[in-house]
């Protein structure tokens, strides 16, 4: 089973290097590069040529990639063209934000629609499956940005509850963040509920079909303990791989709520860069955004291993 | 059981009736009497509805089945009128189930120890300290390994009969009054069947339980019912003491049921179809699964219009030996040879006409045939392939193969799934006969059928034998069928051959001691087969204890 998880792990690396080499040949293959967006109207031959030695844009790409990988993994992500600031300074602290609101969603997200998948699958057919399906369906249905308004209208202008504007900064109490985020985390949660709940639904139901859940019901248990019991742990391993995806999504998909909401996660940074071209920025951000996802579901095929009792007791 | 039947049945179910959601029955007006302490056979063919009763009888329908009608009365209180809670206390504590595949029953996310106690702590009969030493004590009766710590185990680390040991722990968890054993021995091998049945009928006997026996198989019924009920399409066709349905059976049906078994005794493969060429010689060979070595030295000849078997338990390396036939598994030493020339180790390496001579039919039809595709297509397909023949040449071809396995020409158009069990095998068997095969390995081509329609196929292979000079190498467990289709047969162990000669002289002995213990280990029609089994046992291991101490 170690070797097992080993090679798993070892994948994870391997796929995170092939990503770092496409985000490096996709910021290249962009028309145009740094050093003539820099310049702009003042792109003289020279003056390209100067700049571009100076950025060490003259060398071979292959150069360039290593030097900026080898850097990445160093905690060395370069400076921004733009206002020449050290990016692993300023994407810190937004990271820290990130991770952040990921997180609280994560807590309220993943019990509650695991939690409720749990009770539809239990009350397969009945009133409280049907209503949580439908409802976890259109919030999914939704744009993200519409759910964040009919929000901010509930909750922050009818109801003045919480606020409308998430901005976080540094020194803010923990008790404080917490409430500032409510809004943007409530809704990730709607974003992110549909898909583990049919999931832990769907996949409960499909084991529950199985003879040993017959025979647990010839045992004269009720439904609860048969679906809690022994199906939910036959039907981990699905529900796992959903639940990562989606926290990959709660940190990599967050530009907009965070537009909405105006809060200071990595994703505005993003999209800052992007519209001004600054291209190791964009890089950086892709390299973390690009981290961040490979390393859950590495974890989740980990955990998957780990639930599966055939393979932690050997024979 | 006279004593018993003066007082008050545990068990009586009356005009029962369960239905498919659509209203098809399944179960007919069914009356079951049961006293305490004692066994009824239910027997039937597969779809007479004996399990969909033994599921009743725990007021259980399956998904898409409901019960109908009638009574169904556990110790004088009828369990259709309880109310979920009601039913839930009874269902395990007064009448439990023992399934089929132990291995599925079992969850293979708990300890055989978590699920065996579950029943009776969840029914608040023990506290789990209780539980844990009654079931111990449940695993030391039914002689399962190093009984203290078995339960430890989690079910992939046990073997099926193992399993099928502790699911009867676990039935016997509660104390139940009434067990309902749904063909607790049929996935067994038949030496593990008798030892599961000797435990099986001890523990019956010993708590004084009531059970439900549902099998398919009147030899084994035989020997641990006091009475037999026999089904067909969810009907009563008869009921009666064992001896009397055994001996003197009423109905048709019965008598033909009882007669299938009989059958095995008279009839013997004719040696007519037999040529002296020899179609293929397998020499000394060897395989391996990985690290693990399956096949250790095997060496087989099949002539024109012979069929030879090769017999052993499950895990012996019959099946592995078909592999190696066909080129699916090379072998790692040993030559074979067909037709006289070396035959290339690697389904790769065979050229498309060798691939086309020798054929396969497999153990479970259900799975051999795409669903999705048409008779047309599934028994055309070779004929493209391997003749190149198109339009409405294939279309005779297929209509004339199907007329050779007795179906009508117009199943054609048919999918498999429109099917019976016996009319796919015929399908899998025309498949393998539209390449025009010399050779076929049939690997259980009826185990997975009920013993009338097992009949069916074996005289169609007999016949197609006779009429195409066809070699079989016939793999199975069943030494009924052997003795009846196998001109020669091999009985192998542990990856080699022990045996290997005419039918006729592997029976009627001297035996290897493994080919005396499979030979004995098949259940007679017999009602006291199974103590005179259990005699034999009990002087042979006195005997070998008696050897031990001499050489000692």
């Amino acid at each position: 089973m170690l070797r097992l998880i080993g090679t798993r792990a070892l994948l994870g690396v391997a796929t995170l290097f092939a990503v770092s080499v496409l985000i490096f040949v996709c910021t290249q293959i962009l028309p145009g590069d740094v050093a003539s967006a820099v310049l702009g109207n003042q792109a003289t031959p020279e003056a390209l040529a100067v700049f571009r030695k100076e950025l060490g844009l003259d060398q071979p790409a292959t150069v360039r990639y290593f030097n900026w990988f080898l850097g990445a993994i160093q905690g060395d992500l370069g400076k921004a063209l733009t206002n020449g600031r050290v990016i692993i300074d300023e994407i810190k602290p937004r990271f820290y934000n990130t991770m952040f609101l990921a997180g609280y969603s994560a807590l309220i997200a993943v019990p509650l629609s695991v939690g409720l998948g749990i009770i539809a699958a239990i009350r397969e057919g009945r009133m409280i499956d049907r209503m949580s399906n439908v409802l976890t369906l259109m919030t999914i249905s939704v744009p993200e940005f519409f759910i964040g308004y009919v929000l901010i209208i509930l909750f922050a202008v009818n109801l003045p509850w919480f606020p409308s504007l998430a901005t976080v900064y540094d020194e803010m109490p923990i008790s404080e963040r917490f409430y500032v985020a409510t809004l943007p985390a409530l809704t990730l949660t709607m974003l992110v509920a549909a898909h583990m709940l049919r999931m832990t639904r769907t996949s409960v139901l499909s084991i529950m079909s199985s003879p040993y859940i017959e025979m647990a019901f010839l045992k004269g248990l009720p439904r609860s303990r048969v679906v809690v019991r022994h199906a939910l742990p036959n039907a981990a391993a699905p529900i796992i791989t959903v639940i990562a995806l989606n926290l990959a999504y709660l940190v990599v998909g967050v530009v907009v709520v965070e537009a909405v909401f105006t809060y200071p996660g990595v994703g505005q940074y993003m999209v800052d860069a992007v519209s001004k071209r600054d291209v190791p920025v964009v890089q950086a951000c892709g390299l973390l955004f690009a981290g961040v996802f490979v390393g859950l579901n590495t974890l989740a095929d980990i955990a998957a291993i780990l639930v599966n009792p055939r393979l932690r007791h050997k024979r | 059981m006279a004593e018993t039947e003066t007082k008050q049945p545990i068990l009586t179910i009356r005009g029962l009736v369960v239905e498919t959601i659509i209203g098809v029955r399944l179960v007919d007006r069914i009356d079951v009497t049961l006293q305490r302490g004692e066994v009824l056979g239910l027997i039937g063919e597969s779809g007479a509805g004996k399990s969909t009763i033994g599921l009743a009888a725990m007021c259980y329908a399956r998904a898409g089945c409901r019960i109908a009608g009638g009574v169904v009365d556990i110790d004088g209180s009828d369990v259709r009128m309880l109310d979920a809670a009601g039913r839930r206390d009874v269902r395990g504590r007064r009448i439990a189930y023992i399934a089929q595949s132990a291995a599925a029953a079992f969850n293979p996310a708990h300890t055989i120890m978590d699920q065996v106690c579950e029943g009776p702590v969840q029914h608040g009969l023990m506290n789990r300290t209780e539980a844990e030493a009654w079931a111990r004590e449940l695993f030391r009766a039914l002689d399962l390994p190093d009984p203290d710590n078995f339960g430890n185990k989690y079910p992939h680390q046990a073997s099926g009969g193992q399993l099928q040991r502790a699911m009867s722990a676990m039935a016997m968890s509660c104390r139940p009054d009434i067990l309902v054993l749904d063909e607790p021995t049929t996935a067994l091998d038949v030496t593990t069947q008798i030892e599961v049945l000797i435990l099986l009928k001890r523990l019956i006997r010993e708590y004084n339980t009531a059970a439900l026996y549902i099998t398919h198989d009147l030899a084994v019924v035989a020997q641990v019912a006091d009475r037999i009920k026999v089904l067909r399409h969810g009907k009563e066709v008869e009921e009666g003491t064992t001896s009397d349905v055994l001996h003197a059976p009423k109905q048709e049906y019965t008598a033909k049921l009882v007669a299938v078994r009989g059958a095995a005794a008279s009839e013997r493969a004719s040696p007519a179809t037999v040529t002296d060429k020899t179609i293929l010689t397998v020499a000394d060979c060897h395989a391996s699964y990985g690290i693990v070595k399956v096949i250790d030295g095997v060496s087989l000849d099949v002539k024109h219009g012979e069929t030879v078997a090769v017999v052993g338990e499950s895990g012996s390396g019959k099946s592995t030996l078909a592999r190696v036939i066909t080129g699916l598994l090379p072998p790692t030493a040993g030559a074979i040879t067909f037709k006289g020339a070396t035959l290339p180790k690697a389904l790769k390496q065979r050229s498309k006409d060798l691939k086309r001579q020798i054929q396969l039919v497999y153990q479970i039809p259900d799975v051999a045939l795409n669903p999705r595709q048409t008779l047309h297509d599934i028994i055309g397909r070779p004929v493209q392939f391997y003749y190149g023949r198109s339009g409405n040449d294939v279309t005779d071809r297929v209509a004339e193969l199907l007329r050779l396995v007795e179906l009508p020409e117009n199943y054609m158009f048919r999918k498999s799934t429109q099917l019976s069990g016996g009319q796919k095998q015929r399908i899998c068997i025309a498949r393998a006969l539209a390449a025009e095969p010399d050779l076929i390995i049939l690997d259980e081509p009826t185990s997975a059928l009920d013993p009338l329609v097992a009949e069916e196929i074996l005289k169609l292979l007999k016949r197609l034998q006779e009429e195409l000079g066809l070699a079989y190498i016939l793999i199975t467990h069943d030494l009924d069928v052997v003795h009846r289709i196998a001109h020669r047969t091999a009985v192998m162990l542990k990856g080699q051959f022990v045996a290997f000669e005419d039918t006729e002289t592997i029976f009627r002995g001297p035996y290897h001691p493994y080919t005396e213990k499979l030979v004995k280990a098949v259940p007679e029609m017999r009602i006291d087969w199974l103590d005179e089994a259990l005699e034999r046992k009990r002087v042979r291991e006195a005997a070998e204890k008696t050897d031990s101490a001499k050489v000692a």
